[in-house]
């Protein structure tokens, strides 16, 4: 009971967490783009779009800053007996991130908020590119410590059975988190276009500043294009990588219960859980798991069954097969929104290239409405990975049920999880507002009456006041 | 020097670093509503942390992350020893994270006002509660053989926890209010200034009182020891500097007066790193909580490289905004600006 609340309780958080970490990351990125290109060609409309999508940002960070302390202090509140086995290996990137990674990104965006017109415009610049690199390097050292409790490497047992760290660098050239941390920029990346696609389709639509929003809707375009076509890619090589290492995952994302060579693709079905081994396969692609598995036109794949024998002979007797309709959708989630994205951007290219984009009025209406996907499939993408390690939390080192911390009682975990419910709805609701609210604001007009001499004047048009 | 003794003393800096630096945020947050009587002057107040607040509460997080690292122990028991506590701290950084940056962004006076309390209400409890669980650490809490906590919150209410964490809380308002005085001017200057006597005074009691129970709390010589003389001189200083017109000497003795104080139960509670109530034995200590020594090795490899930069850009940050913070002029205000004060 109190392990299962600690469960939800760390999956609500860092569900929650990820909804704002890629629009972060993302975001930031866009725009650094967006100032760079009026840092090279001075002109205001760039100045002005750094501006609004920056508001964008700070509304996005604020809350992903905060609900990151809760995931940092978590591990120790609920999952006490985890940090005690673990913390000699993945307390490591969880310090070099704050070391590292966090100091640079608070601080850069401190000076990037307030620097406006008060750093010189080159400096100004760098502390937004320094923003960015703090929030992709904070996902590398985070990435680095989650793919360790996936495949654990780079460690020894000590006599008490607990991992100790004996190779640093083994955690960082770890295949599980090369693949991942690659696939988590793209998916940021994918995430912030979208999201700055919407904001540019809605404006659009209204027929605002069609020059400046155009713009910045073709820069999401053509970014989401080849971004979306290197996760297809990634995350597919991704699968191969956890089918070699944490076989069970990928099994359980096909619903595999018995070993086949060739292997067929399910596409859509019915049943095929853990009481319907049979499930009713409405749609099937010959050989299509084998090459999605393996990288081969007739590679096997082991079932469920097989290796649920395979791990009680290597572990003892238990259930090691984690709840399959979750891994089965999450992967298909991502896989098939991840192609309709595919089409979109193919599609917004396509304008993009007629020169059409502002004005095509299903263009934008679809544009407005694909945000919701990025955000669909980041959290599918976190259900496959963390749901299939399950039981383990530590991949063959550790089950999830002896992780919570014995000094919390469920009485605890309830109070704090009613708690965090409540405030991630006030912050969410507040969030949204201010998006919502921002997002279809008007351009800045301070800068629209002096678009002419804007750079010169901003010292007595940008208020003294932030906060 | 061990490594596990290198990694005490730095995890010590960082607490201590976070009380000085998120210090006066915390004092900020809480006077501001005091030190500005307008919507402008409260927004004057809270852009004197603008720049910096963030960065200075990510010295919290590395103190923790730090301890998850080289004393995974440590964390894990302290952790979860104080569960509900650190609930409040983490929904209290939270509400107060989300007030600095979401409250200037829209003019509504409930959206304000609902705002301003978050900020005034986070920055009273976090110092509190943090204080709480300091003092703990020293003053001991139930701890069983295998290193896990036995007790429930109400035993987290020590009586020398609540001092420690009223004190911690007290030095941050002194401090809070040396940093206003230090870096505006005209009436909200003057406002700080004012609120600094009686709060100078509070808080040299307190830190004597505290002095005076530490020496009976942590054992060793009944006189009290350097790093204590030192945070009772300073504060007597801050508090008496705070009425005179040399700022930064104000400021910079109470961020003496916060530093060896928070460094003063780190040394009381050296080579323990959490005392149990329970039974000696059951000590955590820099050696039973520590990580492997190639941990802690490769730890101190990062620390080398990336703390002396995170102090240059830090630095450099406080550098570049070092003017004092002025309301804009009315005549050049833009209208955003001009609103809310027109509301007030």
């Amino acid at each position: 009971m109190t392990n299962d609340l600690a469960r939800w309780q760390f999956a609500t958080t860092s569900i929650y967490h990820f909804l704002f970490v890629p629009v972060t990351i993302g975001l930031a990125f866009l725009v650094a783009v967006l100032q760079t290109a009026w840092y090279r060609n001075d002109k205001p409309e760039y100045r002005r779009l750094t501006k609004f999508f920056g508001t964008l940002l700070l509304i996005n960070v604020a809350v992903g800053v905060v609900t990151g302390l809760v995931q940092e202090f978590e591990f120790g509140m609920n999952w006490s007996a985890y940090s005690k086995f673990v913390g000699d290996v993945f307390g490591g990137p969880l310090a070099m991130e704050g070391l590292a990674a966090f100091f640079l990104e608070s601080t850069f965006l401190g000076l990037w908020i307030f620097g406006w017109d008060r750093l010189p415009k080159r400096i100004h610049l760098a502390c937004i590119w320094l923003v960015a690199a703090g929030a992709a390097l904070s996902a590398l050292f985070i990435l680095a410590a989650n793919s360790w409790m996936q495949h654990p490497v780079g460690y020894k047992l000590d006599s008490h059975g607990v991992p100790q760290l004996n190779n640093i660098w083994a955690l960082f050239t770890n295949p599980t988190f090369l693949w991942g941390y690659v696939h988590v920029i793209l998916a940021s990346l994918v995430t912030g276009s979208l999201v700055m696609l919407a904001v540019c389709a809605w404006q659009l639509r209204k027929r605002r500043e069609v020059e400046a929003f155009g713009q910045a809707a073709r820069i999401s375009v053509l970014v989401v294009l080849p971004v979306i076509l290197l996760q297809m890619f990634v995350g597919n090589k991704l699968g191969e990588i956890e089918a070699k290492y944490q076989p069970v995952k990928i099994a359980a994302a096909e619903a595999q219960w018995e070993n086949c060579q060739p292997c067929s693709f399910s596409a859509f079905q019915v049943g095929g859980g853990k009481n319907d081994e049979t499930p009713t396969q409405l749609i099937a692609i010959p050989h299509l798991l084998s090459v999605l598995a393996t990288g081969t036109w007739n590679g096997p794949v082991e079932g469920l069954n097989q290796l649920q024998k395979e791990d009680e002979k290597k572990y003892g007797p238990g259930n090691y097969i984690p709840n399959v309709f979750i891994q089965y959708w999450s992967m298909r989630v991502m896989a098939y929104l991840g192609s309709l994205i595919v089409l979109l951007a193919l599609w917004g290219t396509w304008l993009v290239h007629r020169g059409t984009l502002e004005r095509s009025k299903w263009f934008l209406r679809v544009g407005l409405v694909a945000v919701v996907t990025p955000f669909v499939m980041n959290t599918a993408g976190w259900l496959l990975t963390e749901n299939g390690r399950q039981p383990w939390i530590v991949q063959g080192l550790m089950k999830t049920i002896n992780a919570n911390s014995p000094a919390v009682s469920s009485t605890d975990i309830w109070i704090s999880l009613s708690a965090f419910v409540l405030i991630y709805i006030a912050l969410g609701a507040a969030d949204l507002m201010l998006m919502l609210r921002y997002g279809r604001k008007e351009l800045d007009r301070e800068d629209d009456a002096g678009s002419s001499d804007a750079a010169g004047k901003g010292a007595t048009t940008i208020p003294a006041l932030t906060y | 020097m061990q490594l596990h003794t290198i990694w005490f003393v730095i995890i010590a800096i960082f607490w201590v670093g976070f009380f000085v630096l998120e210090g006066f945020d915390f004092g900020v947050g809480v006077l501001h509503t005091i030190v500005g009587k307008t919507e402008i002057e409260r927004r004057v107040a809270l852009n004197t942390i603008g720049p910096w607040w963030d960065g200075n509460e990510v010295w919290l997080v590395v103190a923790g992350a730090g301890m998850f690292a080289a004393f995974p122990t440590w964390y894990a028991t302290m952790f979860s020893a104080l569960y509900l506590a650190l609930l409040i701290v983490l929904l209290a950084l939270m509400v107060r994270g989300v007030a600095m940056e979401f409250k200037g962004k829209s003019d509504g006076q409930r959206w304000r006002r609902t705002w301003m309390w978050c900020t005034t209400l986070g920055s009273l409890l976090i110092p509190l509660l943090l204080g709480v669980g300091l003092g703990d650490l020293l003053n001991g809490l139930p701890i069983n053989s295998s290193h896990d906590f036995t007790g429930n919150f109400f035993d987290l209410l020590t009586p020398y926890g609540l001092w420690t964490g009223v004190t911690l809380l007290s030095l941050c308002l002194l401090h809070g209010s040396t940093f206003l005085k230090l870096r505006t001017t005209d009436e909200v200057r003057e406002r700080a200034r004012a609120a600094a006597r009686p709060l100078g005074w509070v808080a040299i009691a307190l830190v004597v009182g505290w002095v005076i129970w530490t020496r009976t709390v942590a054992g060793g010589p009944d006189v009290p020891q350097p790093c204590e003389v030192l945070s009772v001189i300073a504060v007597i200083f801050g508090a008496r500097l705070a009425a005179t017109d040399h700022d930064g000497w104000a400021f910079s003795a109470s961020a003496i007066a916060i530093a060896a104080t928070v460094g003063s139960i780190f040394i009381d509670l050296y080579p323990n790193v959490m005392v149990s109530s329970t039974n000696a034995a059951y000590n955590l200590t820099v050696n039973n909580a520590a990580s492997g020594s190639y941990a802690l090795k490769v730890m101190t490899v990062a620390a080398v490289i990336f703390f002396p930069l995170v102090l240059i850009y830090q630095g450099w940050s406080f550098h570049v905004f070092r003017a004092r913070v002025k309301a804009p002029p009315e005549q050049t205000a833009s209208p955003s600006i001009a609103t809310p004060a027109a509301q007030t």
